[in-house]
Order: C-alpha cells, then structure tokens, then sequence
C-alpha cells in the first residue's frame, strides 16, 4: 500500500497527494493525519492535490472528513492547487466541500493560514 | 404502361425542344429571383440541369441521379447562404413543369407520360428543400457557435481582480464555457477575486441562478471569491419572488460597487490624490 507522506513546517502540516487514492490509502492519511495533529498541536493542514486530475465523490467526502478531523484538532484545514477541470467536475457531482477552504496554490495557502494565526 | 420507355420518349422530345423550355424555364426562375442572380448565370445552371435531368430520364446512364442530385444540393444551398426564400427555391425546380407543360399541352399523346415526369420534378423539388432546410441549419449553428466565443471575455479590474461581463441568455453551454475561461484565467493570473457582472443577461430564473451558484462554486474551490453584480431592479424582484437565495456570496448592484468590495477585501483602498 502507498502512503502519502505528511511533512511538518512550522505550525503547518503539509500533505501533497500524488498517488491514485485507494481506499485503504485514504483510510491510513487519516490516521497518520490525526496522530501527527495530535502529537505536533500544528494549527493548520495544507493539501496540495495539483497532481490530482480524477476526483469523484468519493475523493470530495475524503477531503471534506480530513477538514471535519482537522477542525476537532483545532486546526484549519486549506485546500490548495486544484485543477480548472477538477473544480468544474467537483461543482457538476454536487460538492462544495463546506469547512475546508481553498487557495490557489500553496504559497496562497500559507499566507491564508498566517494571516489566521495573526 | 412502361415506364422507362414512357421516360424514354418524354427524354427524347424534352431533348428536341431543349432551347425552347430552358428558355421559358429561365424567364420563370428570372421573374422570381427578382435580379438577384444574372440572367446569364441562371442560364448557365438551368442549362446544367436540365442536361442531368434528361440524362435521368433516358435511364441509360447510372451516375446520372446521383449528379443530378449534388448538382441540385449545391444550387440550394448557395441559396440557402444568398438570403434566397425557400419558395423562391423551391420554385426554381418546380417551375420546370410549368415550362414543360406549356410545350406538351398541344401533344395529346405525350400527356401520360408528362404525369411521371412532374412526379420526378416533384420529387426532385422536395430534395432541393431538404438540402436547403439542412444548409439553413448549418448556418444557424455556425453563428450559435461563433456567438458563443464572442460572448465570454474575462477581463482583469485590477491586480488580483477579474470581471466576467455576462451577456445575454445564460444556459448551461455557456454557463460551461464561463466557467472554464474564468478558472483558466484565475489560474493563469492568480486572482482571487472575481467579479460577475450580470447586467447583460435578460432574465434571472432558477436555472440561470443555478448556473450562477456553479461558476461561484467551482471558482471558491479555487480559492477565489465571487461578487455578483449588476442586478437590475426588475431582476432583483424575480430573484426574492422565485425565492432564489444566493447565500454568503457577496451581491453588489453596480460593477463600481463591486469592484471597491474587492478593493476593500484586498486590503486597498482609493483615496483623492493630494493636490497640494
């Protein structure tokens, strides 16, 4: 099984998915998700899907469950660098992912999460 | 009664007077295009007709129909294009009975085998209509497609703020096609906020609001924010009577209102210049 790594920057813990999403892989980042918030107190997450070109509404409810575990840790939880096509097909299924919010690209990402901790 | 050889005898008295019916043919079809087409030119293209046609009816040559029929398909729809009525059109093919019956009236023994032949123009004039129907088509989609490029610019206000100028009836191929431009050009200009100024659409009903709410949608997973604006009065009343509620989007009823909304959201503010 893939793993997606979750890398720790200052207060921020940075998550870049990379592979096709399974299942069990999803289940296992939210694990390691919510032991890394638990242990490192980090106040918000980054989920860089650039390399995502494929969602369905299995990958929106992932998304939205990563904010809802993120929020219960106090943490914000912030979208970032998703595709034209993705946003489109993401509107069409229905999905506007309530308490996760987006950027467009990381640096936006940090800089909406800094503006937060100010 | 035979009918090959009924064509057969009509082909070959239809050969034998050729300069006399394409004549009066051509005056028909010239009385109707009212000095649209040269006198020359509808000569030229009866004359090419009227061959094909003969060469049908004498039966003896296989490509002929099929020539008579592209021949015929291009005649309509350069018609269709010209700004032709569909009468007139039609009439250019159907009044090549007219002009053969004038001729035939006098021989008695010719007239069963005219009842075919006006069968054949009848058929022939139908297929004209056909193509000219399918040109006009073409050409209606042509100018749908190419109005629907015209219609979908996505300009830049400012650093960081976009405007999409709404124009005319939004539904869901073009409410597609906005989308798409508006969340390349976020992308492409790293925006982050845009403003839709529906001023140029007509009507607002649920399914022009729904479209709305989608781009709104689509652009906040980018990270952008959405003013709408440019609601009219009338608009406005639809809006709260078809109990349309745009929730937390931020609405603004002129593009100035909208434009010191993101200004503001920002972080920039306007202010006189000193004139000391």
């Amino acid at each position: 099984m893939e793993r997606v790594p979750i890398l720790k920057i200052g207060p921020t813990l940075f998550v870049s998915i990379q592979i096709d999403l399974q299942d069990d892989s999803v289940m296992r980042l939210q694990e390691d998700l919510a032991a890394e918030l638990s242990e490192t107190g980090a106040t918000g997450v980054i989920i860089d899907i650039t390399a995502v070109e494929i969602v369905d509404s299995f990958i929106g409810r992932m998304l939205t469950m990563i904010g809802s575990i993120s929020r219960l840790f106090d943490a914000e939880t912030v979208l970032v660098g998703m595709r034209p096509a993705v946003a489109i097909t993401l509107t069409e299924l229905g999905l506007s992912l309530r308490g996760v919010r987006t950027a467009l690209n990381a640096e936006r990402g940090l800089k909406l999460l800094s503006g937060r901790a100010r | 009664m035979d009918i090959d050889s009924s064509q057969g005898r009509m082909a070959a008295y239809m050969r034998d007077h050729q300069d006399k019916v394409v004549g009066r043919w051509c005056e028909m079809v010239a009385a109707g295009v009212r000095g649209r087409s040269s006198a020359v030119e509808i000569r030229a293209e009866l004359e090419d007709l009227y061959t094909l046609v003969v060469r049908v009816m004498t039966g003896a040559d296989e490509q002929a129909p099929g020539e008579l029929r592209a021949v015929l398909a291009e005649l309509s729809r350069s018609r269709a294009r010209n700004g032709f009525t569909p009468r007139e059109t039609a009439l250019a093919v159907f009044s090549l009975k007219d002009a053969v019956y004038e001729l035939v009236a006098g021989e008695a023994d010719l007239v069963p085998e005219f009842l075919s032949f006006s069968r054949m123009v009848d058929d022939l004039g139908l297929h004209t209509f056909e193509t000219y129907a399918a040109a006009r088509e073409q050409i209606i989609a042509d100018q749908a497609a190419s109005m629907l490029e015209l219609s979908t610019p996505v300009v830049r206000l400012w650093d960081g703020i976009i405007a999409v100028p709404l124009v005319g009836t939004l539904d869901s191929a073009r409410t597609q096609l906005v989308t798409e431009k508006l969340l390349e050009t976020l992308v492409a200009t790293g925006a982050d906020h845009a403003v839709l100024d529906i001023t140029g659409v007509p009507t607002v009903d649920t399914e022009v609001a729904q479209h709305l709410l989608k781009t709104v949608n689509a652009a906040r997973l980018l990270g952008a924010e959405c003013i709408i604006c440019g609601i009219r009065p009338q608009v406005a009343q639809t809006i709260v009577s078809l109990g349309i509620e745009f929730g937390d989007i931020a609405t603004k009823a002129t593009l100035a209102d909208a434009l010191h909304h993101a200004l503001t959201r920002s972080g920039l503010r306007v202010t006189e210049a000193d004139r000391a």
